[in-house]
């Protein structure tokens, strides 16, 4: 099927078999290898990216939903120019991450949280960020860069 | 894991998803937000030859006042209904358990016309509407139907919806701010209930319905009774269990979710009262 959608806002068009999955469309076909699978089943979220601003697990969306959507993925969350956005350079200070897997999953997880709670509470990131698996138990580091990001600074 | 392979196709409208199930019959799925679907397809345990995909008729989303009741389009997202403001004053139970639903990823995908007409007894929205007596609204090749909650569920992912009909609405009381509760019990975060109750109080009776705790959501009617005819809400929990057939799996052992119905519902109940 003929499919058109944005990523990162650039404009994709592509044939895909429906059966294809989201994250298999952005890694294999687009090369954006940054979301990563994980579990597989809708559980730990590294494969989390925006579709139209909201965090989904793309493991669970065919690529033919996305058909006319806006995606964004990891690589775009950055200006472009190397430089971390400020949720990512927070992840960094705050240690939000050991081994990364789960780190672009959790990062694209947290900016849907931010746009929709701008000023969370611990509790609220915490609960808002359950869709999304560390398994190096870096929960504490994460959730401080949350909390440093929403107020807007160092912390 | 990847799904086999189907054929795709997307409905424009109602009547259009209605036209293709009855070209497909029994070798169509449809697909709304595909978070109950799509996994089972993963696993191969569900291979439908073609998919409906309903994901885009947007008129099917929504929350509205609808008079007497609150109408909830089928393709309202479980994100929809958690920051619903009309659900807050009229129908509170159903948007804190919508907001209890898997995680925001799943709630941003998930809908809930998806999750009724899934049927999955360990679902929580099932419960809910059984627990506020809904009426579920179908669309099929001879127009529209009203299914009340108690017919709808049948067995293990089957409803009372035919092959070629598309569940359009959900309808529920305004039972505005009478005392409900939501107990869900699971071991970690984003899992489905071991066990799950709702409970909702409508001028003067009491509705408990129980989550995973037989083949379909299943009402605690024992309980219900009791409390109908006066007895004490640990009275009421004590007979919550009976008349259901749990199910044994890896996470406990029929008797254990009997204890943890018994239980629940006595917390639920607490909360009401309390």
């Amino acid at each position: 099927m003929r499919i058109s959608l944005t990523v990162n806002g650039v404009a994709e068009e592509a044939d895909v078999e429906p059966r294809l999955l989201l994250v298999h469309f952005l890694r294999e076909r687009l090369g954006l290898t940054g979301t990563n699978v994980g579990c597989d089943s809708t559980s730990c979220g590294a494969c989390t990216v925006l579709l139209d601003g909201e965090s989904v697990k793309s493991c669970t969306v065919l690529t033919v939903q996305a058909d006319g959507t806006e995606v964004a993925t990891i690589e775009g969350v950055s200006a472009g120019d190397g430089a971390l956005n400020p949720l990512q350079a927070a992840f960094q200070r705050h240690h939000g991450l050991q081994c990364g897997y789960c780190t672009p999953g959790m990062v694209m997880a947290a900016t849907s949280l931010l746009r929709e709670n701008p000023h969370p509470t611990e509790e609220e990131v915490r609960v808002g960020l359950e869709g999304n698996l560390c398994r190096c138990t870096g929960y504490q580091g994460i959730v401080d860069a949350v909390l440093e990001t929403a107020a807007g600074g160092s912390r | 894991m990847i799904p086999a392979a189907f054929d795709y196709a997307r409905a424009g409208s109602v009547e259009e998803a209605v036209a293709l199930l009855g070209l497909h019959g029994d070798d169509a799925k449809l697909l709304a937000g595909g978070h109950s679907l799509l996994p089972l397809m993963k696993l191969r345990v569900a291979a439908p030859a073609v998919l409906v995909d309903i994901g885009r008729l947007a008129d099917l989303r929504y929350v509205r006042d609808g008079g007497d009741h609150v109408a909830i389009g089928a393709l309202t997202r479980h994100h929809d209904l958690e920051t619903s403001d009309l659900l807050e004053r009229e129908v509170p139970l159903l948007r804190h358990a919508a907001g209890q639903v898997g995680d925001p990823q799943v709630r941003h995908r998930g809908t809930i016309g998806g999750s009724l007409a899934h049927a999955d007894p360990a679902s929580d929205l099932p419960a809910v509407v059984l627990a506020l007596g809904g009426t579920l609204v179908a669309a099929g090749p001879g127009g529209q139907r009203s299914i009340a909650a108690a017919e709808f569920f049948r067995s293990i992912f089957e409803s009372a919806l035919a092959p070629d009909e598309v569940l359009t609405e959900v309808r529920l009381p305004k039972v505005g701010a009478q005392p409900w509760a939501f107990e869900k019990f699971s071991r970690r975060a984003q899992d489905w209930a071991i066990v799950g109750v709702a409970a909702q109080r409508n001028n003067g009776t009491t509705g408990v319905a129980l989550v995973n705790m037989g083949p379909t959501p299943v009402r605690a009617a024992d309980a219900e009774a009791a409390l109908a005819q006066g007895a004490s809400a640990a009275d009421a929990a004590a007979v919550a269990d009976r008349g259901t057939d749990p199910p044994a799996d890896l996470n406990a052992s029929a008797d254990y979710r009997r204890h943890l119905a018994r239980v629940l519902v006595a917390r639920a109940l607490a909360r009401m009262t309390g």
